[in-house]
């Protein structure tokens, strides 16, 4: 496991929940790059954001959802066997691999979904890459009765087909995207230019904390519920709020989602686990906070991984769901701050954690997880037994069955 | 005056609407390209919109993606554009406006860019993905001077938006034919008409229309609601269509002098 560039420099009353702005800027991060067509479109989206999203009637109804539909609260499960063989200290699992759909993403998808049905929009569209977040939206869409399309690499539906399946039961169009890589930028890309022509009747669900103001900080607030319940959760169940929150950063959604109700909490340390692929210095990896640079992409300011050109690069991991050349701009903040120490996990380092989980807890992660889980793993194993650390686990494995069987078989290029 | 400025003022003169031309610099390699921009200087472009290109260009259709792909496959960068645009300025007066994404203009360093955009001969830069609101970053490092930021407007913005537009607007303003990205069809002139009408109550300088427009029949159509013209995928896909062979900057002049009769009313 690499270290990268956490200074520890947070001043002690910094106020991390002023951010951003009205604007949307996270210091320096954020903001709204795209393209004109899209701008009476996202200030309309903020305006519904602040008065709906505030409104108690909007947060009962989605708490109600949250509840009855999607099975929250989640578990925060005690990882007995893996503590015992780890050594050190004591590894809890926040469990959204048992939420519906198998990933933290429902809670954003519901929480978008129910936005856009108060906003009178009838379609919604998103991307995807591993393909949770994409079967997340066809769920939230099928149970609002609306009209979805999915976009997603060719790449990836072929790595993700299972979920490909799921998203076309659920009602859902899944449009192929062959450009680049066929990954998750692709689609990205390919969703917002879709969005440009149809924005007038057609919502678009972003699935992590990037892309254009609102998105980041609207993305988060649904999100933030997994940290909610993990605070109390640990207040109940251990008599005391966690030590140290480990989760794993793509976009960096679960992360935020888990990391922000504790972001005031100045003793708490947080760590995010980005994909080092085949190594940082192979080029093949996905660790934008730990190996790029400062750009605009897809709508907001933020790190990136891109040539000394401005040109983004591709991006690699064997997760599917964290193979994206950028990040969140808050992570970014965070990472300069120095509020969240980020590290970079290895493609074989993620699968050595995945076999430990299935094993010892009977637990099948997502790959994604897998990154969060080693780096949890490294940390406890150089704490002492009263130390507690929450790992989130974001999503269940059973979509990476493939790329699992590949790796195994050592088909997988890497 | 700014070169922009004595081009539509000659245009007023002769009675004629502007035709620009985008086309992604270095598409399908530096040499081929300089010749195409040649031979629609020589046939009536007024304006030259020359594409900087950029991985994910989200705001374009796929015919100028492709063309972006293929430019960048060739070697193109912000720089090489930029020195391209020198060599352009050798030979003609036309109005050079880059059109990028604002990312290879950050990597370049917006105050080397600006610097090195006005040595170049460049008039402006349209930067597709820079709204107002974020773009005092850009216009901060720049003393004023004859350099334009070009600013677009879209069917969907609203009156009081584009009055916001419209107020800080140098050079001309890019009216968005329709809500869709570049290179798509279908397009309605009478709704087209009233947003030029709308915003030209705004507006002190000329209203250049765009997307969409492939034939010139559409050219003759816009000529009549519009002080100019934009085309560009419509040029992209001719070069995609005819890569490789001798004959394209002829192709390219000729398609070019077609669009430039259909300004003249």
């Amino acid at each position: 496991m690499s270290h990268t560039g956490s200074s520890q420099n947070v001043q002690e009353n910094t106020d991390f929940t002023r951010y951003p702005d009205e604007r949307g800027h996270f210091g320096i991060y954020g903001g709204r790059y795209v393209a004109e067509t899209l701008m009476p479109a996202l200030l309309e989206l903020n305006e519904a954001y602040r008065t709906h999203v505030r409104n108690p009637g909007f947060q009962k109804e989605l708490y109600g959802m949250l509840k009855d539909f999607a099975g929250r609260p989640t578990a925060l499960y005690f990882a007995e066997r893996l503590t015992r063989k780890t050594g050190g200290g004591a590894i809890y699992l926040k469990r959204e691999d048992l939420v519906h759909t198998g990933a933290h993403k429902i809670n954003n998808t519901l929480g978008q979904a129910l936005l856009a049905r108060h906003m009178g929009k009838t379609k919604v569209i998103a991307e995807t890459g591993a393909g949770q977040h994409g079967v997340a939206t066809a769920t939230a869409a099928a149970f609002f009765g609306m009209e979805c399309k999915i976009f997603m690499g060719t790449e990836d539906i072929r790595r993700q087909a299972p979920n490909v399946n799921r998203m076309e039961l659920l009602g859902a169009e899944v449009v192929p995207v062959e450009s680049g890589t066929g990954t998750l930028k692709d689609a990205m890309n390919e969703a917002m230019r879709y969005w440009v022509s149809a924005v007038r009747d057609t919502f678009y669900v972003i699935g992590s904390v990037a892309g254009p103001h609102p998105y980041p900080a609207m993305v988060r607030d649904f999100q933030k519920v997994i940290g909610e319940e993990t605070r109390d959760q640990a207040v109940n169940e251990i008599g005391r709020l966690p030590d140290h929150l480990v989760a794993c950063v793509g976009g960096g959604s679960n992360a935020m989602g888990l990391f922000y109700p504790f972001i005031n909490d100045p003793a708490i340390a947080m760590t995010g686990a980005e994909a080092a692929g085949t190594g940082i210095e192979s080029g093949k990896h996905a660790a934008t906070l730990g190996a790029g640079s400062l750009g605009v992409l897809h709508g907001s300011k933020s790190y990136l991984l891109q040539d000394q050109y401005g040109q983004i690069s591709e991006a690699h991991s064997i997760s599917a769901g964290l193979d994206y050349p950028g990040v969140g701009p808050e992570h970014s903040m965070f990472k300069d701050l120095g509020r969240v120490n980020y590290v970079s996990i290895t493609d074989d380092q993620a699968m050595a954690a995945f076999y430990e989980l299935c094993r010892t807890e009977g637990i099948i992660p997502a790959l994604e997880s897998a990154h969060a889980l080693a780096a949890a793993i490294d940390i406890a194993a150089n704490a002492p037994p009263d130390r507690v650390i929450v790992v989130n686990l974001s999503g269940r494995g059973d979509k990476d069955l493939g790329i699992v069987a590949e790796y195994a078989s050592g088909s997988e290029d890497g | 005056m700014t070169r922009i400025e004595q081009s539509f003022a000659r245009l007023t003169d002769k009675g004629e609407k502007a035709l620009v031309g985008f086309v992604t610099a270095g598409d399908p390699d530096m040499e081929t390209s300089l010749s195409i921009v040649s031979a629609m200087c020589e046939n009536g472009m007024d304006i030259l919109e020359l594409g900087v290109p950029f991985s994910d260009p989200t705001a374009d259709g796929p015919v100028i993606q492709r063309s972006s792909a293929r430019a960048l496959k060739a070697g193109m960068n912000l720089g090489r554009v930029l020195e391209m645009t020198r060599q352009i300025r050798q030979s003609s007066d036309v109005p050079i406006v880059l059109f990028s994404y604002y990312n290879p203009i950050m990597a370049y360093g917006i105050d080397a860019f600006y610097k090195d955009s006005v040595a170049a001969g460049a008039d402006g830069v349209l930067v597709v993905d820079l709204p107002p609101e974020e773009s005092d970053e850009l216009t901060g490092a720049w003393a004023g001077g004859d350099f334009s930021l070009i600013r677009l407007v879209a069917p969907t913005t609203p009156e009081d938006r584009m009055q916001m537009i419209a107020g800080g607007a140098s050079g001309f303003l890019y009216m968005v034919s329709m809500t869709g990205v570049t290179g798509s069809g279908g397009l309605d002139f009478t709704q087209i008409g009233e947003y030029v009408d709308k915003l030209k109550n705004s507006a002190d300088v000329p209203v250049c229309v765009g997307f969409g427009i492939s034939t010139p029949a559409d050219v003759a159509a816009v000529s009549g609601i519009a002080d100019g013209v934009v085309i560009g995928s419509a040029f992209e896909r001719t070069i995609e269509e005819n890569e490789g062979s001798a004959d394209l900057p002829a192709i390219i002049g000729k398609q070019t002098a077609a669009y430039k009769e259909a300004t003249r009313g």
